[in-house]
């Protein structure tokens, strides 16, 4: 009892003694800055009253993707901050967005199409590689400048009342701004080809476009959160983002795999849970199916461009992607609360 | 009845510290059975309410949750516990110049910060000159800031934030960056947009300063609200002003300090 009660005197005695020394510093602090702002007298005569039309709400934002979305004109400007900073001193810019695809064009038209002969069996290889290539592009810089998003602008993420879910989605407007010329330009390659355009397959492109989209979002959001807390991720997302080009049909026809898949179905299922892959396959009936010509139709078909079940898997995996974007969502908030101290 | 502009509620906020960052570092210390993170509470259970035109003063020894609680009341981050409402525009200046991208000029910089405090591109526009006009940066405004001095880049984020127009005008220390002339004008600017009657939340040591600033004192210390009221009587707590007799006594332990501080 005693002991007890000598404790508690002393944790007493310990606290007014901090208390004292407080009071030292807080003195010294006073009069050491008592002056270090100039004194400026009210302006004279009654104050205005100002009348807000607005409720008491939460300062801090809850909206999320849908309300950073809303927001067009902060995301514009943000994404312009982005490639400002991609392209600071740099002499071709804005160019090196489009120097890397047509280099990896290059060598896997070389290497897969005069080597492994994977275009024998395949008109247009051409395009059905650039096809690829693009829409691989647009989802491999949208996740993995989404990842550092947030990382990399926190001194903007420290101050801004906004949702940060702008980070990720403005990564994607980047991306996004990088691969329109190369879209255009695989569009014009098309027109040239001799395009039949047939609803279904423009159907088709606009699937797989949103399948690619809302999965790159959704992968943008989350990952972009955990950077903050591991820089681990941006490293492995660059290392599987690697093997993203060989796990699509685009050196090699469709076909192959759907061969190989009689065998193994087991694998064939695993490759084709990539939404990347059947995004991409999707919009090769837009861009590549629809030049080949009737005759040539058979031919390709011995082996197929596309799977029997293509509609009803692009529309499941659209929909199983929406819902992985709630969830990252929903992860991306949590993580978010504790940004501040992690930045 | 005034209008009430700031309702906090039982606010709390706490922060987790992790000494270690990379597995390794981790691994060890748990090894010799070191502390992984701990737990620090900012801001602990703090309330009150502000009506619209009124002008606060907050002051607090350093690390006493100033910076903690004015972000909170800006929205940039989120209580843990309790609640914070607030009415109409916020603008602020919590570290200045922060979010400013070196790379980018003054008039980009200037079109993001006043985008981020919520003006639209027309406002922006419409604003533009006087911004300029009161940052005083002339023909830098098209050079990267990264060439700015200190003084050029307070004076830019400031000119953005008082422009706003807001209904809730945070200041926080930062102000103390500029030259005296400047300091002297935000000041002014200052006490006009308090005249226009907006809700007004200065952050600073200097009393003579919030004498003439603030109608109100609010004086935090580790976390907790201690005074809420008169900016006299605010000022008087904030100095503990006990005896003359214990300050003699406490010379010697405040200079062992001082020693250990340099």
């Amino acid at each position: 009892m005693r002991a007890a009660n000598k404790r508690t005197d002393d944790s007493d005695d310990r606290e007014v003694d901090e208390r004292a020394k407080a009071a030292k510093k807080a003195r010294r602090l006073v009069r050491k800055n008592a002056d270090a702002m100039p004194v400026v007298e009210a302006v004279g005569g009654p104050q205005a009253e100002r009348i807000v039309n607005a409720e008491l709400v939460e300062p801090a934002p809850r909206g999320g993707i849908v309300e950073a979305l809303s927001q067009r004109y902060v995301l514009h400007l943000i994404a312009r901050r982005m490639l400002a900073q991609m392209y600071a001193n740099s002499v071709l810019g804005l160019l090196w967005s489009y120097v890397q695809p047509a280099m990896r064009f290059a060598v896997y038209y070389l290497v897969f199409g005069f080597v492994f002969h994977t275009h024998l069996g395949t008109p247009y290889f051409a395009l059905h590689l650039f096809t690829g290539i693009v829409f691989v592009h647009l989802f491999t810089e949208a996740w993995s400048q989404g990842t550092r998003s947030i990382w990399t602008n926190r001194s903007l993420v420290q101050k801004l009342r906004i949702p940060r879910e702008v980070f990720p989605i403005a990564a994607i407007e980047v991306a996004a701004l990088h691969t329109l010329p190369q879209a255009v330009l695989l569009t014009l390659f098309c027109i040239i080809a001799g395009w039949h355009l047939t609803v279904s397959a423009v159907l088709a492109g606009l699937l797989g476009f949103l399948i690619i989209a809302v999965f790159a979002t959704a992968m943008g959001v989350l990952f972009s959160a955990l950077n903050v807390y591991y820089r681990d991720f941006q490293n492995i997302v660059g290392t599987l983002l690697q093997f993203m080009h060989f796990l699509v049909p685009m050196m090699y026809p469709f076909g192959r795999i759907w061969r190989i898949g009689l065998l193994h179905p087991l694998f064939y299922q695993l490759y084709m849970a990539n939404p990347v892959a059947n995004g991409v396959v999707l919009l090769q009936q837009l861009f590549w199916y629809s030049l080949v010509e009737h005759k040539h139709r058979l031919h390709v078909l011995a082996g197929r461009t596309a799977p029997p079940d293509m509609w009803m898997r692009g529309i499941i995996v659209l929909i199983a992607c929406v819902i992985f974007l709630v969830f990252a969502q929903r992860v991306f908030r949590r993580l978010e609360s504790k940004f501040p101290e992690r930045l | 009845m005034a209008q009430r502009s700031i309702v906090v509620d039982h606010v709390v906020k706490e922060f987790t510290m992790s000494y270690h960052r990379t597995m390794k570092q981790k691994l060890v210390a748990s090894v010799r059975r070191l502390p992984l993170q701990e737990h620090f509470i900012a801001v602990n259970d703090v309330s009150f309410t502000v009506d619209q035109g009124e002008a606060v003063g907050l002051m607090g020894l350093n690390g006493s949750g100033k910076s903690t609680l004015l972000k909170l009341i800006n929205g940039v981050m989120r209580p843990d516990k309790g609640k914070v409402l607030t009415r109409g525009r916020i603008a602020g200046l919590i570290a200045t110049g922060a979010g400013f991208h070196p790379q980018m000029t003054g008039r980009e910089n200037l079109y993001l910060n006043s985008a981020i405090l919520g003006m639209s591109e027309a406002e922006t526009n419409r604003k533009f000159e006087q911004i300029v006009e009161f940052a005083d940066i002339g023909r830098f405004l098209d050079t990267p800031v990264s060439h700015y001095s200190s003084g050029m880049y307070a004076r830019l984020g400031f000119s953005i934030a008082v422009h706003v127009d807001a209904d809730i005008f945070l200041a926080d220390e930062v102000l103390a960056v500029g030259d005296r002339p400047f300091k002297k004008k935000c000041l002014a600017k200052m006490q006009e947009i308090r005249q226009q009657g907006t809700t007004i939340f200065y952050v600073s040591h200097a009393t003579a300063s919030v004498r003439s600033m603030c109608d109100r004192v609010l004086v935090l210390e580790k976390g907790h609200l201690m005074f809420d009221g008169d900016v006299d009587e605010g000022i008087h707590f904030l100095q503990y002003d006990d005896d003359e007799e214990s300050d003699e006594g406490l010379d010697s332990l405040a200079d062992e300090e001082l020693g250990s501080e340099v």
